[in-house]
């Protein structure tokens, strides 16, 4: 095997200098590669592999006295059926599938829009400035802008002061359920819309100049032109994109409704992935088993979506991850 | 017709460009707001008079600010975290591409490996085991848990991986034949001829660390350990008053008795340090994260 790998690596270009080759590989072998992987496959296996096997503490009671995956006591499915019963499990899906639904959605349509807006900008200047505007909440986290929106969208916040000036009663904005989802998924638009955006201003460049110089010839106007040349030249870009973005399905953004939610708003706003950090913080009984079992379900659940539309983006528009 | 269709466009322009200032500044609003809040008096802050600008003009919150060591010292583990993680992180993705990106030949076995990594991707723990997992290995209040979990990020592996594919296989023979081992080809030839992927990957883990803070909150028992956005939280969640309240209802009476809890403009004075060091580098360093999201796989 060894001889093989040597041979074919030298290729046929340099016949003159194979022996040396040979040799190098001969002495270095496999080792190297192992070498260099080994680092990322020891930080692999721990901190990725290691939680997957420590899932086994779904099927265990795990009390006060449990230290580690070991030693506590087996039930079975007895964590599942306790959280099923729980009503704000059922309510923090219902919750997750409104709010990541609709971030899915917008996620898409926001960005493509101004896209499409920024690209008709003629002025350099202006379309960088814009575009850096709206791509800088991206990169701040989620307890600075939680921070700033709680405190914008308090009682007293400016607002409140905004609505009292214009003679209408104050609104409890982060206290109210339907306030609060729509602040949270509007606010989380406007943070990662700057994301997208960039993605389809590189797609629309890469449309052929040549077609939008016949189409011009024969008459079309610009409308026209975004219509029949633009959009469907980056509708792949736009498919791949909200294909993937599905398997986020489960992803209602922990950061964001944790730092931004309240007891008040938890009907509205307590998405799984909150549940799932209540039963720990909260449930002393048992809540590291509850809160695996169902954080097991949402992985098995996630694995399947992520599978299934990676596998129906790399069908469909050759989209490959390696 | 050519008049028509100019006078639409004309119309069409100063919209478009309207609407996308409007946009920009409403953008950019949050943030001159937190400015102005960070340098008014509290008698102006407190009934949410202050809008763009400051009221009552005032240092007192960066006074106070400058007096609270806890800040300082959460500021230098956010920075100690970004620059030791960012550096580990970067090593073992380079060395864990540059294998992954040869043939099934030439790395035995490499298909198999390389999905080793990537089932990573589609499956993984929960919390709570991974709680439990840290627990077990000595990780629970270790400055450790910062940087180590997240050292060898896939998708960052894959995306040199990827680039390195594309490297001419010219190049390494040449090298070889030239008598360089492979640890010198990596880090001498194929490193600086990645560079613009690899300013990318060390942004985006460094924007990454610096943003993090539920290892903290989660891992940490000692508040002394935590990063500057962990303490952030604390700060901000124990002076929101809507935290407060239990699971029923709150009357706008209630909320007024608690509204003072907090310092708005200390908080604000905070928060704004908090976001400086990212809003001041980001401008300049914007291209290498258009190129990384544009040239790199899409990373959601």
């Amino acid at each position: 095997m060894e001889k093989e790998t040597a041979l074919e690596l030298s290729g046929a270009e340099q016949p003159k200098k194979k022996k040396k080759l040979k040799s190098f590989d001969k002495k270095n072998g496999q080792l190297i590669w192992w070498l260099m992987l080994l680092p990322g496959l020891i930080f692999t296996l721990i901190f990725r592999y290691g939680p997957m096997f420590g899932v086994i503490i779904s099927f265990q009671e795990f009390g006060l006295g449990s230290t580690s995956f070991f030693g506590n006591e087996w039930v079975g499915f007895d964590n599942f059926t306790y959280a099923f019963q729980l009503k704000a499990f059922g309510q923090s899906i219902v919750n997750t599938l409104i709010i990541a639904g609709s971030k899915t959605v917008l996620g898409i349509v926001v960005p493509l829009i101004l896209a499409l807006l920024l690209n008709e900008v003629g002025s350099k200047w202006f379309a960088k400035i814009v575009q850096t505007t709206y791509f800088l909440p991206f990169f701040l986290s989620w307890v600075i802008l939680g921070g700033i929106f709680n405190q914008m969208f308090s009682y007293n916040g400016i607002i409140n002061t905004l609505i009292s000036l214009f003679g209408q009663e104050k609104i409890l904005f982060m206290l109210d359920n339907n306030w609060f989802r729509a602040i949270i998924i509007i606010s989380d638009i406007w943070k990662g819309m700057g994301y997208n955006m960039i993605i389809f201003l590189a797609a629309i460049t890469g449309v052929d100049m040549s077609l939008h110089e016949a189409a011009e010839i024969d008459g079309a106007n610009r409308l026209q032109r975004v219509w029949h040349i633009t959009l469907p030249g980056i509708l792949p870009t736009v498919a791949l994109l909200s294909t993937l973005a599905i398997s986020g399905i489960l992803n209602g953004n922990f950061d964001q409704v944790y730092i931004m939610y309240n007891p008040m708003v938890y009907k509205g706003g307590d998405i799984i992935d909150t549940f799932i950090f209540r039963q720990i913080s909260d449930n002393l009984d048992n809540g590291m088993g509850v809160s695996s079992a169902v954080g097991l379900m949402k992985s098995f659940v996630g694995s399947i979506l992520v599978g299934g539309t990676y596998y129906f983006a790399y069908k469909k528009f050759g989209y490959r991850i390696f | 017709m050519a008049i028509k269709t100019s006078t639409s466009r004309k119309i069409f322009v100063i919209f478009n460009y309207t609407f996308l200032a409007i946009l920009a500044l409403i953008c950019i609003f949050p943030f001159i707001h937190l400015l102005a809040l960070s340098f008014s008096s509290d008698e102006f802050t407190s009934k949410g008079l202050v809008s763009v600008y400051p009221m009552g003009f005032t240092l007192d919150a960066y006074m106070i600010l400058a007096t609270k060591p806890e800040f300082f010292k959460a500021f230098g583990i956010s920075v100690a975290r970004t620059i030791l993680g960012t550096s580990l992180a970067l090593l073992v993705i380079i060395l864990t591409a540059y294998p992954l990106s040869k043939s099934n030949k030439v790395l035995k076995g490499r298909t198999a490996i390389a999905w080793i990594f990537v089932f990573t991707m589609f499956f993984g723990g929960t919390l709570a085991s991974q709680y439990v997992l840290y627990r077990m290995l000595g990780l629970l209040d270790n400055f450790l848990v910062y940087i180590l979990p997240g050292a060898c990020d896939v998708w960052f592996v894959l995306m040199l991986m990827n680039f390195f594919r594309g490297i001419p296989k010219e190049i390494e023979e040449a090298a070889l034949i030239d008598g360089c081992n492979h640890f010198q080809i990596l880090f001498r030839i194929f490193v600086p001829i990645s560079l613009p992927v690899i300013v990318t990957i060390v942004l985006f883990t460094a924007v990454g660390h610096w943003n993090s803070w539920f290892d903290g909150i989660f891992f940490m028992n000692d508040s002394n350990m935590y990063p500057l956005q962990s303490y952030l939280y604390v700060m901000l969640e124990s002076s929101d008053p809507s935290k407060l309240a239990q699971n029923g209802t709150l009357t706008p009476d209630q909320l007024e008795a608690l509204k003072n809890l907090g310092n708005k403009n200390l908080q604000a004075a905070q928060i704004f340090l908090g976001m400086l060091p990212i809003t001041l580098v980001y401008p300049f360093l914007q291209k290498f994260f258009i190129k990384g999201i544009t040239i790199g796989s899409v990373k959601g």
